[in-house]
């Protein structure tokens, strides 16, 4: 199980929980299985997302991999000028 | 062969300060930028605005400008479709109204004619009949509950129930008990602060020239800082395939985020469809302020907690962002940044972005971490005044580093924060003495940067020179900086290399010149690149040897038997195996496609010294330093260049520049006249210090370095000019009659 920390306005969506455990090995399974568990992150998720992993941040990059041990945290999707 | 990376010993071309490739077609005029572009049968375009903040079109009549002779097209929204993806809906309704013009200058039609002067006359001949609404432009006003209604139904599910009918998105970060956090503070200073819409001020306006053939293939040569993102945008609202659109991004005249989006190019694709001739559009400076992207404005409460020897205990930020007519998420990326320098136990943001009447906010240079940074350093710096706290040391004491779980989630790896607060403690701006009405002021800054799609093709030429393919249009010296990486690479001079910006057609995607991506990502797959030349390379003089490829390496632009054992053969050098290329399997090429990661973080300390002069309230910046952790700095001329162009931004942001609305609505001073960017009169020498603490998300330790340098200027100007007049300012800009203002309240 990974441990995934949401941003704040999130846990409205997703039953109050500050933290969501799922079962995934990469971004796009985080993703998917976030949705299956509270289907109200649907909107933002499709929307974009960046997921920091161990403090690296990767937008949209499906494959990119998720260990039980890493400190994965959902974020919005970055956008710069 | 060992890809290892280089580490910065090794370096041999990156680090230097070669001459700028583009620098003698800059200096004598013969680079191409968008205005530029012309063909046989060209027609002008030209683009009729919106006199109304806020207005119902009840009809537009175009027949008698159709009816003008030289005229060959009029179009309006219902030229178009009505695309189903919202955002790029937003962006085509942003182009041509659809149904309501939203805010001063939106765009209701445009006419393609024979010359300007036809064009001028035929845009005088469209009626178009409007019902004026009410409209709000302020942010606080937008955000009540009784404020006329920008768009109905805006709001996504983030929006508490309750809000405002304008506000469309609302974002939370944090951890931590703030209220614990509070109850732990020796002082706690909570203040309001409120920021204008600035624009970016680049000197090249708009311009594009479209070229729609009967057999629905079209070009469109434009100046923006990404052909991609045209091409992606302007086929979904043409309704075309991709590959039918192929777009050449034109040199560059700035665009510091402005031009991430699209303005006239669908217009001018549509004029030219319908006209069946080349279209070309040109905006003028006021058009560019009425109409293209300023920044959000900002409302923003801040609270923060401080022990009485400098800790801070807990923050929390309220940000309210209008980003004009449409929806943006600009806000979320302020409320992440707010307190990002910080090493802090409790922490809150809130952000909220609202509708107003204003022209569709675009990016500018780390969007939204400028104003939100600006009221959190602006309290900080507050706090050590009260306290009697030096503000370098507090900083210091509390700045983020490698292990800190930042305010807006990820725990931090290597990063440069406490490094570049050390260098400006050491520096001597930080302890020259200061005289009568000046002060000095000091400010964190913070940009996250990220890489994204990118493709880079290399050639190695028969005659043993290089050739770099690239996609990103080149802002802010990055065909020198991509030059050298595949110098270093390769291990050839840089004189060898010339790198070329190419169109849609002719490489993979890439993502937008933002993000401070490019030298970092373009570099990352030139690197790439040329490693998988190298890999050709290396194979071919195995074939000539009779040994295995894996027995050859590449060192100092050479193939080499990898040692005694690999045989006794004499280096063959690039040019060397280049030169039979023929002989050994035809052209050689490397490439290398990803979206790349790792951008790794930035952090910059400025410092600044002013002069406020009592009589007019006028500042004069004195001093200025930045000092910024640049990673490794490829080409520190470009690196210094983008620090000092940040920092006059920024300097300008603070100072003087503001869209200034009356209560019609109207845009005020749509002009460099009225909207006052510094110039270089205006300005002291901007000093820079480089931090190189390699990002190890990069073969070359490379960060972006764009962004980062706007971000602390407005903070480091307000807490100069509230140190120099002893009055606290909370609103920008500072301009003169504001401080005067100031400084008569104080008596």
């Amino acid at each position: 199980m990974v441990t995934v920390k949401l941003w704040g306005s999130l846990r409205d969506h997703a039953g109050g929980c500050e933290v969501v455990e799922v079962e995934a090995s990469n971004f796009k399974e985080l993703l998917d299985a976030l949705v299956v568990k509270h289907p109200g992150l649907k909107p933002q998720i499709d929307r974009g997302v960046s997921l920091a992993v161990d403090g690296l941040v990767y937008r949209n990059s499906w494959f990119t991999e998720v260990k039980p041990d890493s400190e994965v945290v959902l974020m919005p999707y970055m956008k710069g000028g | 062969m060992n890809f290892q990376s280089k580490t910065k010993a090794d370096f041999k071309v990156v680090g230097t300060r070669v001459p700028r490739p583009d620098g003698v077609d800059k200096v004598t005029g013969r680079a191409l930028y968008g205005a530029d572009f012309s063909v046989p049968g060209m027609q002008v375009g030209l683009i009729l605005r919106s006199p109304h903040a806020h207005a119902i079109i009840n009809s537009i009549d175009a027949s008698d400008a159709l009816a003008l002779p030289g005229v060959k097209a009029v179009v309006t929204s219902s030229d178009l479709g009505v695309p189903e993806d919202e955002g790029l809906r937003d962006v085509q309704d942003n182009c041509l109204a659809r149904g309501k013009v939203l805010y001063d200058g939106h765009a209701v039609a445009a006419v393609a004619a024979k010359d300007m002067a036809t064009a001028k006359a035929a845009l005088k001949l469209i009626k178009v009949d409007y019902t004026p609404l009410p409209h709000v432009t302020d942010v606080d006003a937008a955000m009540k509950p009784d404020a006329p209604v920008v768009q109905e139904a805006r709001a996504d599910e983030s929006v508490p129930e309750g809000s405002g009918p304008n506000v469309t998105h609302y974002c939370e970060f944090g951890h931590g008990d703030l209220e614990a956090g509070f109850a732990r503070a020796d002082k706690i200073i909570e203040r309001s602060f409120k920021t204008a819409a600035t624009h970016q001020g680049y000197i090249e306006p708009h311009a594009c020239l479209a070229s729609y053939g009967t057999d629905g293939k079209a070009d469109l040569w434009c100046c923006t800082q990404g052909q991609f993102m045209v091409r992606d945008l302007c086929a979904g609202i043409m309704g075309m395939e991709g590959s039918q659109l192929r777009v050449t991004a034109s040199e560059i005249g700035g665009g510091f985020g402005g031009k991430t989006t699209v303005f006239i190019e669908p217009v001018a694709l549509a004029l030219s469809r319908k006209s069946g001739r080349p279209v070309k559009i040109v905006m003028s400076r006021v058009d560019v302020f009425r109409a293209t992207g300023p920044t959000v404005s900002s409302s923003m409460d801040v609270r923060i907690g401080m022990t009485r020897d400098g800790r801070i205990t807990a923050g929390e930020a309220k940000l309210r962002y209008q980003g004009g007519a449409f929806p943006c998420g600009t806000v979320d990326m302020g409320a992440q940044a707010a307190f990002a320098a910080y090493d802090m136990e409790a922490v809150r943001t809130q952000g909220w972005n609202t509708l107003t009447n204003r022209p569709k906010e675009a990016a500018y240079r780390a969007p939204g971490a400028p104003m939100a940074i600006y009221a959190v350093e602006s309290v900080v710096d507050e706090l050590c005044q009260q306290l009697d706290l030096d503000p370098l040391d507090v900083r210091l004491k509390n700045a983020a580093d490698a292990g800190t779980k930042s305010s807006y989630g990820p725990t931090f790896d290597q990063i440069g924060l406490m490094a570049t607060l050390e260098a400006a403690k050491a520096h001597d701006h930080y302890h020259a003495p200061l005289g009568e009405n000046q002060g000095r002021g000091l400010s964190c800054g913070f940009w996250f940067n990220f890489g994204g799609n990118t493709s880079v093709s290399m050639i190695i030429n028969s005659d043993g020179t290089v050739g770099v393919t690239e996609g990103n249009p080149d802002i802010g010296g990055s065909r020198a900086s991509i030059s050298m990486m595949a110098a270093e690479e390769l291990g050839i001079p840089y004189d060898k290399v010339r790198t070329v910006i190419t169109d849609t057609n002719s490489i993979g995607h890439n993502d937008v010149t933002d993000g401070s991506r490019v030298t970092f990502a373009v570099g990352l797959a030139t690197i790439k690149a040329a490693r998988d030349a190298i890999r050709v390379m290396c194979g071919r003089v195995a074939k000539i040897w009779g040994i295995d490829p894996d027995a050859v390496i590449w060192e100092d632009g050479a193939a080499k038997p990898s040692g005694p054992n690999a045989g006794n053969f004499e280096p063959m050098t690039l040019a060397e195996i280049a030169a039979i290329s023929s002989e050994t399997g035809g052209p050689i090429a490397g490439h290398h496609e990803v979206n790349a990661e790792g951008a790794g973080v930035s952090f910059g300390v400025h410092l600044a010294d002013v002069e406020v002069d009592p009589e007019t309230g006028a500042t004069q910046v004195l001093r200025y330093t930045v000092f910024q952790d640049a990673g490794k700095a490829v080409h520190p001329d470009y690196v210094e260049g983008q620090m000092q162009g940040g920092a006059a931004q920024g300097i300008g942001w603070a100072l003087n520049e503001e869209y200034i609305y009356g209560e019609d609505g109207l845009l005020q001073n749509a002009g460099f006249l009225d909207y006052r960017i510094p110039v270089a009169s205006d300005l002291p020498n901007i000093d820079t210090v480089i931090l190189e603490i390699p990002n190890p998300g990069h073969p070359y330790g490379v960060r972006g370095v764009g962004e980062t340098p706007i971000v602390p200027p407005l903070a480091a100007l307000s807490n100069a000019v509230s140190r120099a007049i002893g009055v606290r300012l909370h609103e920008l800009p500072m301009s003169p009659p504001k401080i005067l203002k100031a400084i008569t309240a104080k008596g």
